[in-house]
């Protein structure tokens, strides 16, 4: 080790692989992965977020996280984002490609496209 | 693309409840599930709830799963890590069962009553990141408290920032660091040594095991610091030889680093030099202190050598010398990081920071729990202890090991600093903290003490050789119903002059046990000596188990289970226990569904 140059390199390459264990971030996007979903196309839409958040460079703000069945079958793959002192987001029936443009639009840019979201589709 | 760590513990003691083959389980089922892409399996240190070992937790979620058997592997596999569902039935509830569960996000392990009181510092990366990959530790900003230091500070610097936390050494004394560190810098040689004391010797600790096993490259990059700051170009760890994970982690830290080019010459192209080396410790108590450990390392007989001169002045090899506990070192690369103030904006007046407990004895949560100094006996031992078990009454708990004494029920409140433990009394010590209910005897638990440092005593002194073994004996007297009340006094009198003439800190701290519980459980002594009684029900040869014939019904249970034939009597008619063949092992009192055979 002749630099802290050097030092910091390793650092940034590893801090992605590490930043998960970190706790939550400000922002939890949280892809429903029961039955239905899986069966929906969950895990292709869970993995393109992950990968896409560490592209996008928002791992250390944004946790990508899975959980069970959220209730509405019928439109799985369900997506829902949690952020501090904001309502939550529903996004339903998502794909990989409908992911990235969540994460272009929503995540990096903060605003909700409202066409994917659940409260669009019942209205 | 990983989306999830499973971590599972490698300490000692979750690898002795079973998680090696943990890992190999779940490496082979997340394989099987197709997640082997997905999914990575880490083997970290101690998370500290050794108690519900082995401990697996599930990030990002950070979901704690507890007592994980082989066969949950599978389940934990397919449920959480393929469908999102937790595995409740294996998930960590506090003990009022309240599962802090919103929508979307599952109880984390910093949400239990276990964890969100404490502070971690020193054991900050044990639990979280893989000890034996250094990419991890640099991923957590180590050995960016080596670099700052050895491209912007000066040793005076460092020394002066160390001074300025207030911190103070960990292994028991309390010494503050800083100003050690500025003694042996002020000594001018050709050549310093930096060790470590890691021969944690205290019955009931293993903080300094934790960190060796959990974040071995810490200790590495405090030494090196210690090193840059006093002149020293070679460290020492001196480990016990029963710390077999330790000293293999430690020693792959070790060579990880020099590879690295963070121990070795011209680190950081500063031109500082510094190498590392371990020495292993036989397991000899008295090697835990200072002097005799130096003279361990140099390959002589463990025995301690009069103080003045001081280690920073004459220590190892005869050269200036800076000795520190593990607890302590893993403090440094923090502050250098963070700084004084934030690590002075810690904890009480006098004492910084935060500190290390290992709790044991008769407590839910048996295991290691950093906090702010200043923190109540009440609050370890209830919020974040879970009180005691079967709804036993708290009686008093020791710190300190052989070395300290026991804060009494009556003291719970008493803030734990340094200060504050030595005006009652006790002493800090390395940090154990052994906890004693209502049925523990406090003459019983000075003599196990006592016993002890009968046994570790070097024997190099006739104090402290001669004079615990004369202490021992005026308290198996005690124990025996044979004491006197002249005993007492002359066991007191003994104690203060062992304490005084004692040539190391083993035999000036030996009475501490003894004379503690004098001051605070007199009547039980005087119990044992004038009612030649054990109120506690502990002293065998002072108590009696009798059968209350009116609740005896006569099922011959206990006559059948007596290893001895000491209980007489005929089915259905009340028994009783013969005192002069009973041998009082208890096995009548545990197998009665009655309730009828006590302790008199």
């Amino acid at each position: 080790m002749k630099s802290l140059a050097e030092l910091a390199a390793i650092r940034e390459k590893m801090k992605d692989k590490v930043v998960l264990r970190e706790g939550s971030g400000e922002i939890r996007v949280v892809v429903g992965m029961a039955t239905c979903g899986i069966a929906a196309g969950a895990r292709p839409v869970l993995n393109a977020f992950v990968e896409g958040v560490s592209n996008a460079g928002l791992a250390e703000k944004v946790t990508v996280s899975q959980t069970g069945c959220i209730g509405v079958c019928q439109y799985e793959p369900v997506v829902e984002i949690f952020e501090a002192d904001k309502e939550k987001v529903t996004y339903i029936k998502m794909t990989p490609e409908k992911a990235a443009e969540v994460i272009e639009k929503h995540l990096k840019g903060g605003k909700v496209i409202s066409e994917y979201t659940i409260s669009n589709a019942i209205s | 693309m990983i989306r999830s760590h499973v971590l599972i513990c490698g300490g000692t003691g979750c690898t002795s409840s079973g998680s090696k083959v943990l890992i190999s389980t779940f490496e082979s089922e997340i394989e099987k599930n197709g997640l082997a892409d997905e999914v990575k399996v880490v083997q970290t240190g101690c998370f500290g709830l050794c108690a519900l070992g082995p401990v697996v937790i599930i990030y990002p979620e950070g979901t704690f799963y507890s007592r994980v058997q082989e066969s949950d592997v599978a389940e934990i596999v397919s449920e959480h890590l393929l469908k999102g569902r937790l595995v409740d039935r294996l998930v960590y509830k506090d003990a009022d069962e309240s599962v802090i569960e919103e929508a979307g996000k599952t109880i984390s392990l910093n949400d239990t009553n276990f964890y969100k009181t404490q502070k971690r510092v020193a054991l900050r990366n044990c639990g979280l990141i893989d000890p034996e990959d250094i990419n991890e530790y640099i991923a957590m900003d180590g050995y960016a408290a080596l670099g700052k230091v050895l491209t912007e500070m000066t040793p005076e610097d460092v020394v002066k920032v160390v001074k300025d936390s207030g911190l103070r050494g960990r292994g028991g004394g309390g010494f503050p660091t800083g100003l050690k560190w500025s003694f042996t810098a002020a000594n001018a040689a050709d050549q310093k040594y930096v060790v470590c004391n890691a021969d944690e010797g205290d019955p009931g600790a293993f903080m300094d095991r934790s960190v060796l096993e959990g974040d071995p490259h810490c200790l590495i990059e405090a030494m090196a610091i210690c090193g840059y700051a006093t002149g020293a170009t070679e460290g020492y760890v001196y480990v016990r030889a029963e710390y077999p994970i330790a000293v293999k982690r430690l020693q792959l830290a070790i060579d990880q680093a020099r590879e690295y080019g963070l121990l070795g010459k011209n680190i950081f192209d500063s031109g500082f030099d510094f190498d590392l080396f371990i020495r292993l410790g036989a397991g000899a108590f008295v090697c835990g202190e200072e002097t005799a450990l130096m003279t361990s390392i140099e390959g002589n007989r463990g025995e301690p050598r009069p103080r003045p001169p001081y280690p920073a002045v004459k220590g190892l090899f005869g050269k200036p010398t800076t000795e520190n506990n593990v607890e302590t070192f893993a403090n440094i690369p923090q502050i250098i990081l963070k700084g004084a103030e934030w690590f002075a904006s810690m904890g009480t007046e006098k004492s910084k920071g935060t500190k290390v407990f290992a709790l044991g004895g008769k407590i839910e949560n048996t295991g290691l729990v950093e906090i702010p100094m200043g923190t109540t006996l009440r609050e370890i031992i209830y919020d974040i202890g879970g009180g005691i078990p079967n709804g036993k009454k708290f009686k008093a708990a020791q710190t300190g090991g052989p070395s300290g004494g026991c804060i009494p029920v009556s003291l719970i409140d008493t803030p734990i600093d340094y200060d504050n433990l030595t005006a009652i009394g006790c002493m800090m010590g390395s940090g154990g903290l052994i906890v004693m209910d209502e049925d523990n005897c406090m003459v019983d638990i000075a003599k196990f003490f006592l016993d002890f440092t009968v046994d570790e005593s070097c024997g190099k002194c006739a104090p402290c050789r001669i004079g615990t073994k004369r202490m021992m004996e005026i308290l198996e007297k005690i124990t025996d119903g044979n004491g006197t009340l002249e005993d007492i006094d002359k066991l007191e009198e003994l104690a203060y002059y062992i304490k005084e003439n004692s040539l190391c800190g083993l035999g000036q701290t030996a009475p501490n046990p003894v004379l503690a519980t004098l001051k605070f459980f007199r009547e039980e002594y005087i119990a044992h000596v004038v009612d030649k009684k054990c109120p506690a029900g502990v002293c065998k040869k002072l108590l009696n188990y009798v059968i209350e014939a009116d609740k005896c019904k006569g099922c011959t249970l206990c006559a059948r289970k007596c290893p001895v034939g000491a209980i007489n009597g005929t089915v259905k008619n009340p028994h009783t226990i013969d005192t002069a063949k009973c041998i009082k092992c208890g096995a009548c009192m545990d197998s009665c569904k009655f309730g009828a055979i006590i302790k008199a």
